[in-house]
């Protein structure tokens, strides 16, 4: 139900009374898409839709930070279990 | 595609569960909140991927599955009118209700259509002037947004054709009221990703406090789930609470401000009965006076509908992490995808069907 797809916004479509709408792109399917709520999404830029609007921006630099994480848990384990060297 | 492949690598998910394994000492019970999470850690099987010290209890984050019998009911009783248009997400259609479901509704000649989103219902009303267009609006604070952003276009249009029958619920008060039970086994959440999208996280920084639980804002692929758990027991096995945020690309301590202000706008919190949990303080949304012209439950007169629940369901003891699907005894036998007796079967949301699904006895 809260099913969230990122996309990326290929066209914006300002409207002066009615909402902001655009089209994004799902690996190459296009949908016209409510982009009310992200004012500060440009074209290029990817967001995350849900049920036909956009809700947030997703931001590139913080999406790295997962493999960040995931070196340091590979470091973590190398440094906290002994090596095969220590144990002989 | 782009922020969906990357996390779903096996391998990765695998690394994080290995430094899990390395990292859990004692037993431990989390909670996902949401039923997206549910279908992803049982589809991908994350859950047997754990140490066997760490219990996952699954939540009530499944809005179909917590939308209570009678305004099922009440859903059913206005698409059975001549002159309505009824339309709603997937889902919402299937569920059944004391007699029918909206589907059957729809093979006995009623006006009964599943749309993608409610702005869709607005142009069919614009469309269709001389019918009466519904829109069944189910959902956390995720798809509230759009309920408001298409009700503002309604209002701006000034359709006098056009209303909404308002199922909405909120996630905090139901993370309360599942902590206050003394039943209660959770100690430490894997809360709803998209919900915060919207609302941010600072709702939960004093549940977090009252109640000294970690609380970690999870995404919903495998790899997202996977941290998460990994942040959350992290903070169990050093003694640690408070809010962290895992999903960091889609999720600010703020949250959507736009979309916050327009849900201001369009509704006012209030009690709503969750479907076999009972009625928790505050945790719905009814339309604001301004918005009230709009409301379907108003303007077709249903409001005194009323229903009781199927008695072999347990699905609220299922919904606040008491019982599995396979303790209850319908489970697989009588209650089946094809044939739900309650609505976690019905949603491949609802844990029930997630179990179903994929092959857990
Ligand atoms: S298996 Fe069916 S009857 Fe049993 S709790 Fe789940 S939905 Fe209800």
């Amino acid at each position: 139900m809260c099913l969230g797809v990122p996309g990326q916004v290929v066209r914006i479509d300002e409207s002066p009374i009615g909402m902001t709408m655009g089209i994004v792109s799902f690996g190459g399917v296009t949908k016209e898409i409510c982009l009310a709520y992200v004012p500060e999404a440009a074209v290029g830029d990817y967001v995350l839709v849900h049920v036909g609007f956009a809700i947030s921006k997703i931001d590139e630099e913080h999406a790295n930070d997962i493999w960040a994480a995931l070196e340091e848990m590979g470091e973590l384990e190398r440094s906290e279990s002994p090596t095969k060297a220590d144990v002989s | 595609m782009k922020f969906v492949d990357e996390y779903r690598s096996e391998e990765s998910v695998r690394k994080v569960a290995d430094s899990i394994r390395a990292l859990v000492t004692r037993p431990w019970t989390l909670m996902e909140i949401c039923g997206g999470q549910t279908h992803t850690l049982i589809k991908y099987g994350l859950d047997r991927m754990l140490p066997e010290l760490v219990t996952l209890v699954h939540g009530p984050g499944c809005p179909v599955c917590v939308t209570p019998l009678e305004l099922i009911d009440r859903a059913v009783a206005i698409a059975r009118r001549p002159e309505v248009t009824f339309s709603s997400f997937g889902d919402m259609l299937r569920v059944p209700g004391s007699e029918l479901d909206l589907l059957s509704v729809k093979a006995r000649g009623g006006d009964v259509r599943m749309l993608y989103s409610p702005l869709d219902a607005v142009r069919l009303a614009q469309k269709l002037p001389e019918r009466q267009v519904v829109f069944f609006a189910v959902g956390f604070e995720t798809t509230a947004p759009a309920i408001a952003g298409a009700l503002l276009e309604a209002e701006r249009l000034d359709l006098p054709n056009f209303s909404v029958l308002v199922s909405h619920v909120l996630v905090p008060p139901a993370m309360e009221a599942i902590l206050s039970s003394p039943a209660c086994r959770v100690q430490g959440f894997l809360a709803a990703g998209h919900v915060c999208t919207v609302m941010g996280t600072h709702e939960y920084d004093p549940i977090a406090e009252r109640y000294r639980i970690p609380l970690v804002v999870t995404g919903f692929e495998p790899l997202d789930l996977m941290v998460g758990i990994r942040m959350t027991l992290a903070a169990l096995e050093e003694g640690r609470h408070g809010v962290e945020i895992q999903y960091s690309r889609c999720v600010t301590p703020g949250g959507n401000l736009p979309a916050q202000k327009l849900l201001s706008e369009v509704f006012e919190a209030c009690d709503r009965p969750w479907r076999g949990i009972g009625v928790i303080p505050k945790s719905g949304y009814a339309l604001t006076p301004r918005f009230r012209k709009f409301d379907a439950a108003k303007r077709f007169d249903v409001e005194t509908v009323t229903a009781d629940e199927p008695a072999v369901c347990i699905a609220g003891s299922i919904l606040q992490g008491l019982a599995k699907p396979r303790d209850c005894a319908a489970f697989g036998k009588e209650c089946r995808p094809e044939k739900p007796l309650g609505a976690p079967m019905v949603s491949s949301e609802g844990a029930c069907a997630a179990y179903y699904s994929y092959g857990r006895e």
